[in-house]
């Protein structure tokens, strides 16, 4: 509206001070500023994602149909060939996308609830309760993971539950540092001790004045340990002790065409196959990894030491 | 006593504590063995004579106590018990047998990429700091970012098809025998040192970097400069020395960190190591071998961590003077 002499609208003044944006116009504009290697993390995962989401659709063949020529070269009807057992391998590249970035998620989701829970509960106990897991997780955490992951994996034995048990309780111990140690500074509000007064029970506190408080650094926190879950996984998979066959998996994928690799001199293409399971991991830990730096700047303000 | 003394025998007082934990931790597990084990083990044709025979001989009469003892005490005597593999065939042997020569090897390996990536890394992220925000600091920083998010066989087999197929610099495969000469031995171990280098550079390289730039801020070090020091000195003389505590923790802490990349090298160039033989203890499900392997990984990895902080209270002069 207009301010001439006629009509005047305060409304209308008050309005360009202050613009009321939706959450999606907020998000736009936050993502406009981002920087170009943002840009790049955020179309990897959302490509990642596309592929996983839709594996029946993308992918020509079905998850383990076996043809006849098993090691075939890249052609039309095969566009990078086929493994040691005749599956067509973009198949099983895009189905593996499917098992081992749904995998690296439940596992780290699991974490973080096994991890998230027990660190504010810790924070808001501070006695025995507290000294007791600390003390349990500095053990732990004195053990490299991926040896106590293969310990307890050939106790077990190797499928995919123990497999996201197992490792989401060793990696949870990382989350329960971060979480006690960000919610310690939350626990000595005033408002948290009104809560208590107010006689709230613990998981209303947890949830209701904690949680939304610590989440920025949990949200990063989850980006690394999303990485540090996911290239276990692919590692213990490559040794064979991961994800099983038949199912397809990136980390299992490279080590059965690792073969192939020396034949780069007769066929360059057919060389290349196992790199793609292998690319195909790292691709998304660095896209994961860029993401996760600009969401820290953009949280915490750190600037890198110039 | 001096205070100093008396941090470092807490310390170490602290990491006999935890390896003794982690010990315990490491033989409980064996407690969660699914009951037909023995079974599995001896096969199906084993007769339940046998199969008796067998729980006595693994103690699961006993009380656990009992056992954690007697296992333990084997233990620091270097006697880890007889592998599972083979029992069926009335054959037995002894795990420290396996061990001994695997260890060897993986000592060798790690031994190897230490003298290559410690100098590096630290002539890498002395020169980075010496031309910082130019463009060979900014190559280097971007490579060693690439390359500390890549899996290790990734890193390994870019490296194979590079070096070892396209260009036969070296071999692909290291599987060294125990007669294998000394230089002969260096150049199979080339790529698996290669590889481990390449992940572990990377940290290392960042925290001298990022130490001695953190210093360069100091009042001392504008007071050398204004005295017309040149740069290379100034990091040299009177920047590195006080960067050292960090320099030396990061350096133990990727020690450690090669303890567990070395398992998967080892399998990508079958090299005869130890992190190979408990990758194939897992998958034949062998537990006194696995219980084995991951016992001196973990000590490995607890000792080293707890170097690392012996060093860093050595190192720090504000520790030497408590107030």
């Amino acid at each position: 509206m207009s301010n001439d002499d006629q009509t005047y609208s305060a409304a209308g003044e008050v309005a360009m001070v202050v613009t009321r944006r939706t959450w999606a116009q907020r998000a736009w504009r936050e993502l406009k500023k981002a920087p170009i290697t943002a840009w790049f993390g955020l179309i990897v995962i959302a490509a990642y994602m596309f592929v996983a989401i839709f594996a029946p659709w993308v992918a020509p063949y079905s998850e383990s149909q076996v043809f006849d020529t098993p090691y075939a070269p890249w052609s039309s009807e095969f566009i990078f060939g086929t493994d040691q057992l005749g599956r067509d391998v973009w198949t099983r590249l895009v189905y593996g996308a499917r098992n081992t970035i749904g995998i690296a998620v439940a596992t780290t989701l699991l974490s973080f609830l096994i991890g998230g829970s027990l660190g504010v509960m810790a924070a808001i106990n501070r006695s025995w309760l507290d000294q007791g897991l600390s003390r349990f997780v500095d053990v732990l955490m004195a053990i490299p993971s991926l040896i106590f992951s293969l310990m307890l994996l050939s106790i077990f034995g190797s499928n995919v539950w123990n497999l996201i048990m197992i490792i989401a309780v060793l990696d949870s111990t990382r989350v329960f540092r971060l979480a006690r140690a960000v919610s310690l500074n939350v626990v000595v509000m005033d408002y948290v001790e009104a809560s208590r007064l107010r006689g709230e029970s613990l998981g209303w506190v947890m949830r209701n004045d904690i949680l939304p408080n610590i989440l920025p650094p949990l949200v990063a926190e989850f980006g690394l340990r999303f990485c540090f879950v996911f290239l276990t996984i692919a590692s213990l998979s490559f040794l064979g002790v991961g994800i099983q066959p038949p199912t397809a998996d990136w980390g299992s994928m490279v080590r059965e065409n690792a073969q192939l690799i020396s034949f780069a001199e007769y066929d360059m293409k057919a060389a290349m196959t196992p790199l793609l399971p292998a690319g195909a991991i790292a691709l998304l830990t660095v896209a994961v990894n860029f993401v996760v730096d600009w969401f820290l700047h953009k949280t915490s303000g750190i600037r890198d030491e110039k | 006593m001096h205070p100093i003394l008396k941090t470092i025998l807490q310390r170490l007082g602290l990491g006999l504590l935890t390896l003794f934990v982690v010990s315990i931790i490491i033989f409980s597990s064996m407690q969660f063995l699914p009951g037909d084990f023995a079974t599995a083990v001896l096969g199906q044709s084993a007769t339940p004579e046998t199969v008796a025979a067998f729980r006595k001989e693994l103690g699961l009469n006993d009380p656990a106590v009992v056992r954690y003892i007697q296992w333990i005490g084997g233990v620091v005597q270097g006697d880890f018990g007889s592998s599972f593999s083979g029992r069926s065939a009335g054959r037995e042997r002894e795990v420290m047998e396996l061990i001994a020569p695997r260890l060897w090897n993986t000592l060798f390996l790690a031994g190897l990429t230490a003298a290559i990536a410690v100098p590096l890394s630290l002539a890498l992220g002395i020169t980075a700091a010496l031309y910082r925000n130019s463009l060979y600091d900014r190559t280097i920083n971007a490579t060693t970012l690439t390359t500390i998010s890549f899996p290790e066989f990734f890193v390994a087999y870019i490296l194979i098809l590079l070096l070892a197929t396209l260009w036969k610099v070296f071999p692909s495969l290291a599987n060294v025998r125990p007669d294998t000469p000394l230089m002969d031995r260096i150049y199979m171990c080339a790529l698996p040192a290669l590889t481990l280098t390449l992940v572990i550079v990377a940290h290392m390289m960042r925290m001298t970097r990022a130490a001695i730039i953190n210093l360069l801020a100091s009042p001392y070090i504008e007071m050398a400069r204004l005295k017309g020091v040149s740069s290379s000195k100034v990091i040299l003389k009177h920047a590195l020395p006080n960067a050292w505590a960090p320099i030396v923790n990061v350096i133990a802490f990727n020690l450690a960190y090669l303890v567990v990349g070395v398992v998967v090298v080892e399998v990508v160039f079958v090299y005869p190591g130890i992190g190979q033989l408990m990758v194939d203890a897992v998958s034949t499900r062998d537990i006194p071998v696995v219980q084995a392997c991951a016992l001196i990984f973990a000590a490995t990895y607890i000792l080293l961590n707890l170097f690392a902080d012996i060093v860093s209270i050595v190192t720090n002069p504000r520790l030497l003077h408590p107030r």
